[in-house]
């Protein structure tokens, strides 16, 4: 274990990331306030049915109008630990705002994220100690990876009196929620201060640069047996694995890119730089290639999303692709990559694209564009070899870790686990949800109630 | 086009909107300024003899992202020398001949009332209005509405004015005493010729919960002040109610104040039986150019009602304002909710529960849901109605109103944020059209369930 110490390291250096402003800025007091005055305070509120962590939204934000700022955020953090990451990186639009019953009277629905992030950071900048923990249990619980699920669930574990160990084999820990949001909701810094706050709820541990294997081989490694042996229970956060690939002719070599390992660069790296990519393509229909080819075209990049389907099958989120589409980002439907191209000392020049219907390739009707930079955005792996390392916890088909859905407890009764890795990748939102679900039935467990 | 000009106990006035005397009204400019926006009138800054003020000297209170619903002052009389507001009384009326420009004195002795009155007279004034009604500072001296608050001398000193004055006497009242109709009765023995109301109510806007000082705060104390603006509308109408339904009172003249911001509140207020409005808040807070919308929208509403000049409108309401031993108790409405309309917010539904008779049922619930929930009548068919609103919430549903108990309070039309969602029907009663004071009459004035000594007392009889 190289190294052991709840110290987050810091970002530093010139990192594009730095470069994006905030499209959704945090307010002012007397913004906030206003626009808490407008919410009309719904009985049975149709934006708490939408929040997957049920937050009560009309409670917290009459709070803000009332000038409880710390109740407010009591209100959120008590339902969500990440209520401020939530805040920037949630898809309101699909979830609360896009709920609330101002839409039906075509009014401009409450900005429930923006007030969720004013209460919280405002509340925990003047206090942050804003729960206390119980008494200790005595009960220790490894968690393994640093993401949103794994640190929502080490907060209200701690929070329980339990000692919380979180191992994770990067140097920074959060997970997407540090490496993988979009620069212009929410920053490094910014993440990395909110799991700062969590540690420092109870007695948590986060032990970076440690990998989770079948068999140790080394000091940065910890095997799955003596997890097992040394904690009183176990909470897989696994998150996903490396991007996947496209594997077509031309993929190897420079100028093609993963999606999130991009995203990441651009968060965390000071040596990335965008030198001679002038057009970019990025590949998928989904959300994170939204993500990219947005962030590419803020840069100055000719970016262009291209997706086998129609416009009608994007998977990525209508607000997206409209704000995307905005700052200059191309959207290239019912296209198919067929190879990469490359000139004869193997520089990227551009793709060979094949037109497709009903995204089946249409033979005869390739054409090629130009690019600078491929970005592979069509999905990620699952970590199912970590997964596997822990007798008991079975996959699915599709490489998820299987729970019971009321407990989110594995095959193996020491074992729970929650997020992307067990619903295949979804929000920040949904990750804490689970998470919370877990935590509960691990604390009846671990307390010996209805174990 | 309406005549909008009016007679105000000889007072001439192209239209009824005059601005209170208070700081819109301070000097000459203003008042010209104002008259160049269209105000008919001017009450001018209460002259007397010269005070010194304090800073600061306004607190507001907002509601919810409205901004001074309420305001209040703890500035004096006119802090400016007596004859240069008498030159620019002068002046202004040498300019604007035809528009009205009052008076407001407050001064203490019979010969202090007097020369003010002569020398406003001498300056153009169009008419005097008495400040019996400023209700902080003046009245510790015993002026102001310490004066309102004892009719005697009330009278007694509207009985001077009378004397000394040869243009009509207005006497303002101050609404912080028990009766305004003993202040109102006392105008009409004095002779005076018309009464305006209200002035402000006693107030203390807000405490600085960090300074532990009341507002609005001077140093590190506060003082009581006069509150108007649009919170005190209601309380000015009955003021008003109470002198215009009076059967001597209500023959003199009477100049409304309180709350008035647009054309629709000085249409109230006219129907109450006022014959002009005086508008002071509203000015403070959008300036003089409101007054265009008051004459433009009282304009068209007497068009649209077919009237001719203010007169078709002064107290046609007044008569309709009764005890409530003379309402209907065989009246009845109940509410009806559209499903067209509703958003689905459920402030309604949580109002009734809260705050009323529990007859607002939540569809797609059990009976004993329901039961638990607080309702203890179950109407036989709860309709599952969806939001038929444009693009409505996927599953919101419809409240529904059980007819057989909501007792027509209005509360549910009151709290739903979408107009015209709510409406009251009205529906059948079955009871008798009578009022409290017709069963009084015939001996039903009685209702089982109450005390025992009432009872043996009500056999006696």
């Amino acid at each position: 274990m190289t190294h052991h110490s709840p110290h987050i390291p810091d970002v530093e250096g010139d990192r594009l990331e730095v470069l994006y402003e905030d499209k959704k800025p945090p307010y002012e007091d007397a913004e906030a306030i206003a626009e808490a005055n407008r919410c009309l305070y719904c009985v049975d509120a149709p934006c708490i049915k939408a929040c997957p962590t049920a937050i009560d939204i009309p409670t917290f934000i009459r709070k803000i109008g009332t000038g409880n700022v710390k109740g407010a955020a009591r209100t959120i953090l008590s339902q969500n630990l990440l209520g401020k990451s939530c805040g920037q990186v949630c898809p309101v639009e699909v979830l609360c705002a896009g709920a609330c019953v101002y839409n039906d009277w075509h009014r401009d629905p409450i900005k429930i994220g923006r007030l969720q992030r004013y209460a919280v950071e405002k509340a925990l900048a003047e206090d942050p100690q804003i729960f206390k923990p119980k008494a200790p249990t005595g009960k220790r619980i490894a968690l393994v990876g640093a993401g949103p699920a794994s640190v929502a669930a080490a907060g209200w574990l701690a929070l329980e009196g339990h000692e919380a160990a979180i191992y994770e084999k990067k140097l920074l820990p959060g997970g997407l929620n540090t490496l993988g949001i979009a620069p212009y909701k929410m920053k490094v810094e910014e993440a990395l201060q909110e799991i700062t706050w969590v540690l420092s709820l109870g007695n948590v541990e986060l032990y970076q640069g440690v990998e989770i294997v079948p068999v140790s081989g080394s000091s940065e490694e910890v095997s799955a047996s003596s997890l097992l042996q040394q904690y009183d229970a176990v909470f897989l956060g696994l998150g996903l694995g490396p991007d996947s690939r496209l594997k077509i002719p031309g993929e190897d070599g420079g100028g093609v890119v993963g999606a999130t390992h991009l995203i990441e660069r651009l968060k965390a790296d000071p040596t990335l730089r965008f030198k001679g990519v002038d057009r970019a393509i990025v590949v998928g229909g989904g959300n994170t290639a939204v993500d990219v080819a947005h962030e590419l075209a803020l840069l100055g990049i000719d970016a262009t999303m291209l997706y086998r389907g129609g416009e009608e099958d994007l998977s990525a989120y209508e607000h997206e692709l409209a704000s995307g589409r905005v700052d200059g980002m191309k959207v290239l439907c019912e296209r198919s990559p067929v190879a990469v191209l490359r000139d004869n000392v193997g520089k990227i020049t551009g793709m060979r694209v094949i037109r497709t219907e009903d995204k089946k390739p249409v033979a005869g009707t390739e054409e090629d564009l130009r690019a600078d930079l491929v970005v592979v955005a069509v999905g990620q792996s699952r970590m199912t070899e970590v997964a596997r390392s822990f007798p008991g916890v079975e996959l699915d088909m599709r490489g998820r870790v299987i729970v019971d859905p009321k407990t989110y407890r594995t095959g193996n009764p020491k074992v729970w686990s929650a997020g992307d890795c067990v619903n295949g990748g979804k929000e920040v939102v949904n990750a804490v949800a689970e998470a919370k679900i877990a935590v509960t039935s691990m604390h009846a467990y671990l307390m010996g109630v209805g174990a | 086009m309406a005549d909008l000009s009016i007679d105000f106990a000889g007072i001439k006035s192209p239209n009824p909107f005059w601005l209170a005397s208070a700081p819109p009204t301070n000097t000459g400019d203003q008042v010209m300024r104002a008259f160049d926006a269209g105000w008919g009138g001017a009450v001018w800054k209460t002259l007397g003899n010269p005070i010194v003020n304090v800073s600061s000297r306004f607190g507001g209170i907002d509601y919810g992202n409205t901004r001074m619903m309420g305001l209040n002052n703890i500035e004096l009389i006119t802090d400016r020398p007596l004859e240069v507001n008498f030159r620019e009384i002068r002046e202004v009326k040498r300019r604007y001949p035809n528009h009205a420009v009052i008076t407001s004195l407050m001064v203490e002795t019979k010969e202090e009332w007097k020369e003010i009155i002569q020398r406003a007279e001498e300056a153009g004034s169009d008419g005097h209005e008495l400040n019996f009604g400023c209700p902080h500072g003046m009245c510790e001296r015993g002026m102001g509405s310490a004066v309102s608050s004892e009719p005697k001398v009330l009278r007694e000193i509207a009985r001077w004015a009378v004397e000394f004055a040869t243009k009509p006497v207005i006497v303002k009242l101050s609404p912080n005493v028990t009766d305004i109709v003993e202040p109102g009765e006392a105008v009409l023995e004095s002779g005076a010729h018309a009464i305006s109301l209200i002035n402000t109510i006693k107030s203390i806007m807000a405490i600085d919960l960090d300074r532990m000082v009341p507002l609005p705060r001077v140093g590190n104390a506060s003082t009581n002040g006069g509150y108007c603006g649009p919170a005190v509308k209601p309380v000015a109408l009955h003021m008003v109610g109470e002198l215009t339904r009076h059967p001597y009172v209500s023959k003199l003249p009477i100049s409304g104040i309180g709350g008035i911001s647009n054309w629709r509140d000085a249409a109230e207020f006219i129907a109450l039986g006022c014959t002009s409005v005086q508008v002071c808040t509203a000015v403070m807070h959008y300036g003089y150019r409101i007054v265009e919308d008051m004459i433009e929208g009282l304009n068209d509403f007497l068009d649209s009602k077919g009237m001719k000049s203010i007169l078709d409108l002064r107290g046609r309401a007044a008569p309709q304002y009764k005890n409530w031993g003379e309402l209907d108790l065989g009246y009845r409405v109940v509410a009806d909710i559209s499903t067209d309309k509703c958003i689905g917010c459920q402030l309604c539904y949580v109002a009734c529960m809260d705050g009323a008779h529990q007859c607002i049922h939540l569809p797609g619930r059990t009976e004993e849901q329901a039961r638990k929930a607080g309702h203890t009548h179950i109407p036989k068919l709860i309709p599952d109605r969806a939001v038929t609103a444009r693009g409505g919430a996927p599953g919101a549903r419809v409240p529904f109103v059980d007819d057989d108990e909501c007792i027509g309070c209005n509360l549910c039309q009151l709290v739903c944020p979408v107009s015209g969602c709510i409406t009251m029907k009205e529906v059948p009663s079955g009871k008798p059209n009578e009022s409290w004071n017709d069963r009084v009459q015939r001996g039903a004035d009685f209702v089982p369930g109450g005390l025992h000594v009432t009872e043996v007392e009500r056999a006696k009889r």
